[in-house]
């Protein structure tokens, strides 16, 4: 749900960053704000809960310069992971443009993914959204712990559990060094922003 | 992809203008109407402060579902009076149409019962205009 306002000529665009807890949703966009610090005006916004957890969504406007002449504000959003915040969940998915599914690539979250991507297709059926037309990015996150001996998943494991159906865009990705997570997010805002161009004309 | 409520230019122009009359000269500090996705449809301020307009309203449309949830659970449609009431500073949050929310932020020069009949006043007029 795009907002474009003509007299500013400015268009405000919504992604959100789905997937389970503890999956580094929130390290996606604490590293965002870190690289691309020159480039956000204001403070990254987070409602956390005790013990540092997402309680409610963390924010973070991005300016991303103009196209036909309206400049982009592209807002980035997460949404509390931890399987009681469905409400919230739901509410942060409130006129989403487009959506990164971070899954954790550790062996014992496998389920969780699954469940995850389930919760996100029924939540956005309830505002009569089909996963299959959104914009969509997987990034399979955490890839560095790997070397250090911890067992996760193969990519082509974690593609046959949540993407054969979608076939959306990936990436292997690990957010806590900063991995592919720019390309993730230039991934994203390209598909959300390439469906506005027609819009802007 | 969908867009909200679309407004031309004319149409922000107008509300700009109710907004200035009603409330900013009234002694309001900030305006903000915006949708229930977090977006900014119209800001307005007194010239005297400068919040960080976007992470509000992010902030206010999570609050406004998140009351409206917990109004939903005890059996209400709706809460009629939204608002934090601050030392210095006070937010007011008023539901324009579905969808659509005005966040008003005054101080205390201000009173409660003046502002939410000046707010009530310029909702009337803006939804004539949408």
């Amino acid at each position: 749900m795009a907002l474009i306002n003509p007299k500013k000529k400015e268009v405000q665009v919504k992604i959100v960053y789905y997937g389970p807890g503890r999956g580094g949703k929130t390290t996606n966009l604490e590293y965002i704000n870190k690289k691309f610090k020159k480039r956000i005006q204001n403070e990254m916004v987070t409602v956390k809960t005790y013990g540092d957890r997402t309680l409610f969504f963390d924010f973070l406007p991005f300016d991303i310069g103009e196209i036909k002449g309206h400049s982009i504000k592209v807002q980035l959003y997460t949404v509390p992971g931890q399987v009681k915040y469905n409400a919230t969940r739901r509410l942060v998915l409130r006129g989403v443009d487009g959506l990164v599914f971070v899954a954790d690539s550790m062996d014992l979250r496998r389920e969780m993914n699954i469940r995850s991507l389930q919760n996100l297709k029924e939540n956005l059926e309830t505002f009569n959204k089909s996963i299959f037309n959104i914009p969509l990015v997987l990034q399979y996150n955490k890839r560095d712990l790997e070397e250090e001996g911890i067992p996760i998943l193969s990519i082509d494991t974690l593609q046959k559990d949540l993407n054969s159906r979608l076939k959306a865009p990936s990436f292997a990705a690990s957010a806590v060094k900063g991995d592919n997570v720019a390309a993730t997010m230039k991934k994203i805002i390209a598909l959300t922003v390439g469906s506005l161009r027609k819009k802007l004309e | 992809m969908d867009f909200t409520i679309e407004f031309d230019k004319q149409q922000i122009e107008s509300i700009e203008n109710i907004l200035q009359e009603e409330l900013i000269d009234l002694g309001v500090q900030s305006i903000i109407l915006m949708d229930l996705a977090g977006n900014v449809i119209v800001n307005l301020e007194n010239g005297e402060t400068s919040h960080d307009v976007y992470s509000l309203a992010a902030l206010a449309a999570g609050n406004y579902g998140a009351v409206s949830a917990m109004a939903n659970i005890i059996g209400e449609q709706e809460f009629s009076l939204l608002f934090h009431k601050g030392e210095e500073e006070s937010i007011h949050f008023s539901k324009v149409v579905e969808d659509l929310l005005l966040l008003t932020i005054f101080n205390k020069n201000v009173s409660l019962g003046f502002l939410r009949l000046k707010v009530a006043e310029a909702i009337k007029r803006i939804q004539v205009l949408i």
